[in-house]
């Protein structure tokens, strides 16, 4: 139990690459904090500085309000999870979990029933007397859990610990996980490049790129109110699309047909001084087939035309992907999106694609056009040059 | 293990005809040398493989002299402790290379390449007047000084790849578990390395048992002389009398210690390799 303040974080190496940049952060007693970003972006540095394994070159690290720069990693006493799990492979599973005790010098009899008491929650006990090797990817994950857990730390750091599950059972172990977290109620700062991840387990969730800090916040509000273009496109999947805009007078020019500014928009950038030139975001969802839309509501929004290029179905839902006319938002931010998570995702450049999430009951058909609904006020606009969301402060 | 090719009758024979080959010529000297020693005197120019007379009196003989005993105690008591010392020295030497970074790394590892390759003949002379002057010349430490020195780079270079192999993650982990630097190489770092740590000793005591050059020159009684530099000091009955057989024996003998250090390692380094996987 302990609250882990990051007071202007950074680190830099010795050749002199900035890998965290003044990173401020205060993770209260008993929250789960998930730090997410590409990879490369300094999130597994951060945690390591929390840890003990790396130098902080500048800055203060405080756990429950004492300062632990200068601190070996033992006398944090906080617990790690590691990737590739770390378990020791000539012990046991039984003296792996008990390894942080046995250091410890605790009591024969209180590491026994401690280490029971963890393989009882984690489901390991008929596993206890085998060796890391002869376990599978799962079970390995949770020994590395259990010998987190039995020594009851302040607070529990996880690297990536589940990257190295195939994708159900990641699902499965990503529930237990929240529900091992919730119940133990430890303070836990969880590091992931998967923001499916972040999203579904975080109290709150850190966005890093390029060892910069670009918005903390809850799942919900980085989902609904992004800080800039990168966080707007790192969040979600599949991710927002942005289309070039230009204000004209009280109407705003894309590529999906004029729509007029709602006063809230024009509001909003009145306040920001907004340039003409811009880029909106708006996610896939915020679509929908316009036949299936009820009159009234199809009245408040706006309608676009255009030709299904593909034509996917999840069962639940179906995505729609359109090409359209002209050139693609244009904007530093989204390059360095692209560049980082693999530029199919996000389009930049080009002929600029949308990508629309429909009803399972549009009878949309690939190569035909039809009729999209949308409503204007659900676009974000960003400024192009500063990645800014304009309209984040509604 | 599989093989490379084919897995077919045909392809086995040829892989076992292949491995035939390899095995009598390596093995047929050896043979030749044991067959030696259990002939009798009469017999022993005779050229026959299987000796026509079998004896035991070229052993017997071997042992009673007091130069064969002392000098096997000598080379047993040397290697070891050269042994010893070297993979000790080159432990801690070789977990610095592979996880350390400091200056004149790089240094280090090109001095112990350079003293690998250095052409031990041209240190011999040297070495007797620098031990002569010191009071080394002829003693134990007079021989196990410089076999240290020579087994080190190899030692180093074989320990350094293993430690490469141990995931450094593990150390993490045993920092955050609550481990001391200390504790972490003691307690998981090292049981790790012990399959390297064995196979490096095997090289270490076979280079150190093996050595004639620095035994035959840097000694000069029984005091210190290894076995491969008495062996040539042994003479027959008289003068003229050739001293093959018992030299033979002697041969044997000497290769005895060797099969049993590897057979009684080779064990630890299977089961040391078998346990130690992290990836499934």
């Amino acid at each position: 139990m302990a609250e882990i303040v990051l007071d202007a974080v950074s680190k830099r190496y010795p050749d002199g690459a900035l890998a965290v940049s003044e990173v401020n952060l205060t993770v209260a007693d008993g929250e789960f904090v998930i730090l997410v970003g590409p990879s490369g972006c300094g999130k597994s540095t951060t945690l390591n500085m929390v840890a003990g394994l790396e130098d902080i070159t500048s800055g203060e690290l405080r756990i429950d309000g004492a300062r632990m720069n200068e601190r070996a990693p033992k006398d944090r006493d906080i617990a790690m999870v590691f990737q590739s799990y770390a378990l020791y492979p000539h012990m046991t599973v039984r003296e792996n979990m008990a390894f942080p005790l046995r250091l410890a010098k605790v009591d024969d009899k209180v590491v026994r029933t401690k280490v029971e008491e963890a393989a009882e929650v984690l489901d390991l006990v008929e596993h206890l007397d085998r060796r890391p090797a002869n376990l599978s990817g799962g079970q390995r994950q949770r020994v590395a859990m259990g010998r987190a857990i039995v020594r009851s730390p302040k607070a529990f750091l996880m690297d990536e610990p589940l990257s190295n599950l195939d994708a159900k059972l990641r699902g499965q172990m990503r529930t237990a996980l929240s529900r091992l977290q919730n119940r133990l109620a430890t303070t836990t700062v969880y590091v992931t490049h998967d923001q499916t991840e972040a999203m579904t387990l975080g109290d709150r969730i850190v966005v890093l790129q390029a060892g910069i800090v670009q918005q903390i916040g809850a799942p919900q509000e980085l989902y609904d109110r992004p800080a800039n273009l990168f966080v707007a496109g790192f969040i979600g999947s599949p991710s927002m699309n942005f289309l070039p805009v230009t204000v004209e007078a009280n109407r705003l020019h894309t590529p999906i047909g004029e729509v007029p500014l709602t006063a809230r928009l024009r509001r909003l950038l009145a306040d920001a001084d907004a340039p003409r030139e811009l880029i909106a975001g708006i996610r896939p969802e915020h679509f929908e087939d316009a036949a299936l839309v009820e009159e009234h509501v199809r009245e408040e929004g706006a309608v676009f035309t255009n030709t299904v290029e593909v034509l996917e179905s999840l069962g639940s839902e179906k995505y729609a992907h359109f090409a359209l006319e002209g050139e693609g938002a244009r904007s530093q931010q989204l390059t360095d999106l692209a560049s980082v998570t693999g530029s199919a995702d996000v389009p930049t450049g080009g002929t600029s694609l949308l990508v629309t999430r429909l009803s399972s009951a549009t009878d949309a058909q690939e190569k035909q056009r039809m009729d999209i609904w949308f409503d204007p006020d659900r676009f974000l606009v960003f400024d192009p040059d500063s990645g800014r969301n304009l309209t984040a402060d509604a | 293990m599989a093989f490379p090719s084919g897995t077919g009758a045909s392809a086995k024979g040829k892989w076992a005809l292949v491995n035939t080959v390899v095995v009598v010529y390596a093995l047929l000297p050896v043979l030749w040398i044991t067959s030696l020693s259990f002939k009798t005197k009469e017999t022993i120019g005779d050229g026959n493989l299987i000796p026509r007379q079998w004896t035991l009196e070229n052993y017997a003989d071997i042992f009673n002299t007091s130069l064969f005993v002392r000098a096997l105690v000598n080379s047993i008591g040397i290697a070891l402790i050269s042994t010893t010392i070297a993979v000790l020295l080159a432990t801690m030497a070789a977990y610095a290379v592979a996880r350390l970074e400091f200056p004149g790394k790089r240094a280090l590892i090109g001095v112990s390449l350079l003293i690998a390759m250095f052409p031990q003949i041209s240190l011999v002379t040297p070495l007797f007047n620098i031990e002569r002057a010191l009071g080394l010349f002829d003693t134990w430490p007079g021989l196990i000084v410089p076999y240290i020195t020579f087994a080190l780079p190899l030692a180093i270079y074989t320990l350094s790849a293993f430690f490469r192999e141990i995931p450094w993650e593990l150390e993490k982990a045993a920092k955050m578990d609550g481990a001391t630097p200390a504790q972490a190489f003691r307690k998981v770092i090292a049981p790790l390395a012990a399959p390297g740590v064995f196979t490096t000793a095997i090289l270490v005591f076979i280079f150190c048992w093996n050595d004639f050059l620095f035994a035959i020159s840097l000694t000069s009684s029984e005091a210190s002389r290894t076995v491969p530099a008495a062996l040539s000091f042994f003479t027959g009955a008289s003068q003229f009398e050739d001293p093959t057989g018992t030299v033979s024996a002697a041969a044997v003998v000497i290769t005895v210690p060797i099969v049993v250090f590897v057979l009684f390692f080779q064990r630890r380094i299977v089961a040391g390799l078998t346990s130690g996987a992290v990836k499934g």
